[in-house]
């Protein structure tokens, strides 16, 4: 069964075998506002822990989404382009942005699990 | 008596709810709905009489455009309607206080305008030979020379178009400084988190990396923190002063020594300049290099959005840089353009734009200085200053003050503190300060801030339009206070539009007519 | 001081109500130092008949387009505005408005801003345009940095026959941001040589090519296979064009596969100004939107469901991705768009036509002029409203001579490429709807005299 992983920028990951699909948290798309558009990277792109992997703009702010682990992009979501509201809609399920073939398991060890993360927003 | 009984009912009649009586049209008396001129223009219809052409050989080759372009056309009278109706939906200066912080909308004076159109500046060529364009190089030479007074520099490089244009230029001058230095190396402009956008994108644009500096609790650059970051491959610090926050940063002097000491350049953007015109000079301060909004400064009109104009004024460290073309008073005036014989020590770094930069502007900055002379625009100074404070300290008691209740220069900014609880934003305010007959302040700029209103009444506002204006932002900010949340949420309520859908204009962008499908393709 | 409404009393009163007893005291933060005691030397304020004195001597000086037989181009050209437009756009809620950051009190400049959008891309034939760049050499110079964003290379090259302050321009931009750049020698006697020449230097790093039509010659350029060339390559064309007005009489570069066009729009309801204010047209393809630099207005509806529009996709800009920013302009040319706009809709497609053919014959017609003067010889093949011509000996002189005698006869290829000796007899001669007869018999008349 997929575990969900989260870091402190409110990106989530859920592991499913050696790919993790990226988003963002629930509480971070409400912090957002509406999603006018996500740049998502090219699969087959290399990204590191921390790197800015893809950038999501609401109408006044434009944000980067920091990868959770480091690894290769083996697929961005095609829906979002023209449906970003889907990342308002459905954070954690069909508002995914990308899917990466994680390098590193032992980088997962370092980000929250659900009931930590709910503990860091009560602190916010 | 001789009882004359035609006259009409005088008195007002009983006050209804307008939105109890909707028009046919959607008009609302002087409020006239305006179509596109691609849904009243059409393509066979002109607005310009013109002759027949000449008979001639086309000399167009196989390029002649044969495809209808589909550009609707309008007779004059139409014209004339369409855009006065769209003027009407628009807030300008001469409509009322247009307190919108950090971009001094004063007020334009008609006389530059009047100016700006005389046949010997409006209507010459940039190219003509020079020896007919006298009198306009004159006009260049002049104002820069009141440029480099004001600021207390020796240089100035008048091409830049616009601000952000004038911020390229002075950070193209530093790296051409740097450059010839051997110094090339120095890939990082510190920028406080309080500066404007213009500030690190120009930055970015010609390859240096920004890095932030801390703003203390006073609102202020403290040199210590300068200092702190100062590392060797600094090249220049981009500093705002006053700073965004309304505040002269007291440190300046010391802060310039630091840059330099430290091999850098101090950058300085000009977009408060007026605060200070008259009082202090830059080139006083240690700065090397500052543009001038004259859009802002000396009163050219906005124009809904420009056109600006943004000479930089440069310290001796950079004045060999001047970009081309410029100026050279002697026997007469020359003007010095690439391939131009150059003095000893000049090393213009390239050119800007196209021809000799925004000379209309320039008309009108002149014009507006000359107006004022040295006295007027020291008192202006004083006066944009002293409005500010008079709008601070009349409302502090009831609006927050992030940086205490101290003077500041010529804008007051005010956090949303205040309104915790209130259920209104920042936003929502604004938007009933336009129910109100007045244009919002600038809203949740600078960023370091939260919430906030960054108030510059400017020079130009008289006490009893001061007064009027504190008297309503006190009447809202109890009316938030009370808890009357319906007066903010849904406001403007008698503006020509409500509040617009920006998540829909972004999410799918509509950036242009185009002309609806027949019925009978559509419905295919 | 007429300017200022705050009378002594006023200004006592509110330095009471502030707590302060001088107006200095709201200085306190400036280095005591540095406070100026006096004032600065420049002199003292002046009602508006001595400063109408002053600027009225000023422009005496200069001698106008109007007032003499006028061919210089080269960029900026002569052409006629009609009187409403300049009163339009004096309209003081056009004149001293802002930015339309408050959609619901800008209405007016946004709509007006569509609609300039709308008339531009028709124009250029292109999906998309901005609303307006500086002018039209800044927007070249942003053309190509954002080629290289959306190519991801940082190569480009510049036609030789592209105008120099437009070469100038991007050649600093580039230089400055560390950017490649191959910039090609300027060809005015073969017009098709210069496109040769790009294509021949299109290569797997190339970001864009950047060709000027009608080139700063005049030659009008077909671009439909370079554009083909340089996509083929991965690279993108760029077409310039500093007379908008052929636009009414040629090709627009997007019906030849340009990807962006960028042009200079004076020539439409701007006048000449001495070379600024400017507005620079700006236009692309729907797909490349995200990438283009400078403001863009969108439809949408307000609250109560009507139209209405709105200033869209600004986190492309400087005041939201600051130094991710797709470029660093703020001000643009707001109110020279609105004249653009305005001059356009009095035209319309009849009028524009009519405008342009009236220029492209006036053009021709002293083309054929000139073709019995002695020694003197039209270098194009193609043109719209201004063509190179070669005279005997320095053209720089035989410009002056004939300024001397009263005509302005156009731009000497000297002064825009000062090094390159072999275009030393070479001048641009522009003819717009302005050029009389009469004024086509004094070119050629002085001419005559001054060579």
């Amino acid at each position: 069964m997929a575990t969900t992983k989260y870091t402190k920028d409110h990106e989530y990951i859920r592991i499913d075998g050696d790919v993790g699909t990226v988003g963002i948290s629930h509480y971070a798309q409400e912090q957002l506002g509406d999603v006018v558009f996500v740049e998502l990277p090219s699969s087959g792109k290399a990204v590191k822990k921390g790197d800015s992997a893809a950038v999501v703009e609401s109408v006044k702010a434009a944000s980067d989404i920091y990868s959770p682990v480091s690894g290769q992009v083996v697929e961005a979501n095609p829906d979002l382009e023209g449906a970003p509201a889907t990342v308002n809609d459905d954070p954690a399920g069909k508002g995914w942005f990308f899917k990466v073939k994680i390098a590193n398991p032992a980088e997962l060890d370092e980000l929250m699990d659900e009931a930590a993360y709910k503990a860091f927003l009560d602190t916010l | 008596m001789s009882m004359n009984n035609q006259g009409r009912p005088t008195a007002a009649g009983e006050a209804g709810a307008a939105s109890a009586h909707p028009t046919f049209t959607g008009n609302k008396a002087l409020q006239i709905e305006e179509a596109l001129i691609f849904e009243i223009g059409r393509p066979e219809v002109t607005g310009v009489d013109m002759p027949e052409p000449k008979k001639v050989k086309s000399r167009l080759g196989k390029l002649a455009r044969k495809e209808p372009i589909d550009l609707p056309g309008l007779s004059e009278p139409e014209t004339m309607r369409h855009y006065v109706r769209l003027s009407q939906k628009n807030f300008g200066i001469d409509t009322g206080l247009f307190p919108l912080g950090s971009c001094t909308m004063k007020h334009n004076a008609r006389l530059n305008e009047k100016m700006a159109r005389l046949p010997g500046f409006g209507d010459i060529h940039p190219l003509q030979p020079v020896s007919t364009v006298q009198g306009a190089l004159e006009l260049i030479d002049r104002l820069a020379d009141y440029l480099k007074e004001l600021t207390g520099m020796p240089a100035v490089a008048m091409s830049p178009k616009a601000g952000a244009h004038g911020e390229l230029a002075g950070m193209m001058a530093i790296k051409a400084a740097l450059e010839a230095k051997g110094e090339g190396h120095r890939k990082t402009v510190l920028v406080p988190e309080s500066a404007h956008g213009t500030n690190p994108a120009t930055a970015a644009l010609i390859g240096f990396e920004v890095k932030a500096v801390p703003a203390q609790a006073d609102g202020t650059v403290h040199v210590s923190d300068v200092k702190a970051a100062l590392t060797p491959d600094v090249a220049a610090i981009m500093l705002t002063n006053p700073n965004t926050c309304g505040i002269f940063e007291k440190e300046i002097v010391e802060i310039a020594k630091a840059i330099h000491d430290a091999g850098a350049y101090f950058y300085c953007d000009g977009a408060n300049f007026n605060a200070i015109v008259g009082k202090a000079r830059p080139g006083d301060l240690g700065v090397d290099a500052m543009h001038i909004n004259l859009h802002k400064t000396f009163s050219t009109p906005h124009g809904g959005g420009g056109p600006g104009a943004g000479p930089v004024v440069l310290s001796e460290r950079l004045a060999a840089f001047v970009p081309y073309p410029f100026i050279r008073a002697g026997k007469g005036f020359s003007l010095v353009e690439e391939g131009g014989k150059l003095d000893k020590g000049e090393m213009p770094f390239g050119r800007m734009s196209a021809f000799h930069g925004q000379m209309g502007m320039f008309v009108r900055a002149l014009a507006y200085m000359l107006s004022h002379g040295a006295d007027g625009m020291k008192l202006a100074s004083e006066d944009a200053v002293l409005n500010a404070n008079y709008i601070r300290a009349s409302l502090a008691d009831l609006m927050s003050l992030p940086f205490g209740n101290q003077p500041c220069m010529h804008e007051a900014l005010f956090d949303d503190e205040w309104l915790k609880n209130t259920g209104v934003s920042t936003l929502d305010f604004a938007k009933a300060m336009i129910d109100e007959g007045y244009h919002p302040m600038t809203m949740y700029f600078p960023l370091v801030v939260h919430g906030a209103m960054l108030i510059e009444p400017t020079e130009s506002e008289s006490k009893a339009s001061l007064d009027l204006f504190i008297a309503t932002l006190r009447d809202l900010a109890l009316s938030a206070k009370r808890g009357q949340v319906e007066r903010f949420k849904n406001a403007p309520f008698h503006a020509p539009r409500r509040r617009l859908d920006e998540t829909r204009a972004a999410r799918n962008p509509v950036l242009r007519w185009t002309r609806p499908q027949p019925y009978a393709e559509a419905a295919e | 001081m007429r300017y200022l409404p705050l009378t002594p009393q006023d200004r006592t009163d509110m330095l009471a109500k502030i707590g302060v007893a001088a107006v200095d005291d709201l200085f306190a933060n400036v280095p005591k130092s540095k406070l100026l005691k006096g004032l600065v030397d420049l002199p003292k304020a002046k009602g508006e008949l001595d400063v109408e004195r002053i600027m009225g001597a000023m422009a005496a000086e200069n001698i106008t387009a109007s007032e003499v037989p006028f061919f210089v181009g080269a960029g900026a050209y002569k052409h006629h505005v009609p009187a409403s437009v300049d009163h339009l756009i004096q309209r003081s809620e056009f004149l001293t408005s802002y930015t339309p950051y408050q959609p619901e009190i800008a209405q007016g400049t946004l709509q007006y801003l569509f609609e300039f959008q709308t008339q531009v891309a028709l124009l250029t034939g292109m999906e998309v345009a901005n609303a307006s760049m500086y002018d039209g050499s800044t927007g070249a110079a942003e053309a190509v940095l954002m080629a290289h964003r959306v190519t991801k290379r940082r190569k480009a090259i510049l036609a030789g026959n592209l105008h120099p302050h437009y070469r100038d321009t991007i050649e600093t931009l580039s230089r400055m941001a560390g950017d490649e750049l191959v910039s090609l020698e300027p060809n005015p006697a073969d017009a098709s040589a210069d496109l040769k020449a790009v294509a021949a230097a299109i290569d797997a790093e190339t970001s864009c090519i950047v060709i000027q039509t009608p080139d700063v010659f005049g030659n009008l350029h077909d671009l439909t296979a370079i554009a083909k060339k340089a996509q083929d390559a991965g690279a993108l064309l760029i077409a310039v064009v500093t007379e908008v007005v052929s636009l009414g009489a040629v090709t627009p570069p997007g019906a030849m596969g340009a990807d962006i066009v960028v042009a200079e729009g004076q020539s439409i309801g701007v006048g000449l100004n001495f070379g600024g204010p400017y507005v620079g047209l700006f236009a692309t393809k729907q797909k490349y939107v995200r990438q283009m630099p400078g403001r863009l207005c969108g439809e949408t509806v307000d609250a109560e469901g009507r139209r209405g529009f709105v200033l869209t996709l600004s986190t492309r800009e400087q005041h939201i991705r600051r130094e991710k920013a797709t470029s660093n302009i703020c001000t643009n040319s707001g109110l020279m768009c609105l004249a653009f706009t305005i001059h356009m809709t009095l035209l319309g497609e009849t009028g524009l036509r009519r405008l342009a053919a009236i220029n492209h014959a006036n053009a021709c017609d002293l083309a054929d002029r000139l073709a019995d003067v002695d020694g003197v010889e039209v270098l194009n093949g193609s043109f719209f409203n201004e063509f190179a011509i070669r005279v005997p000996g320095d053209a720089a002189k035989v410009v002056e001579k004939m300024a001397k005698k009263g005509v302005l006869a156009g731009v000497p290829a000297a002064r825009l490429w000062p090094k390159h000796k072999a275009l030393k007899d070479i001048i641009l001669v522009a003819n717009t709807e302005v050029n009389t007869d009469d004024d086509r018999a004094a070119f050629v008349a002085a001419l005559g005299a001054s060579l």
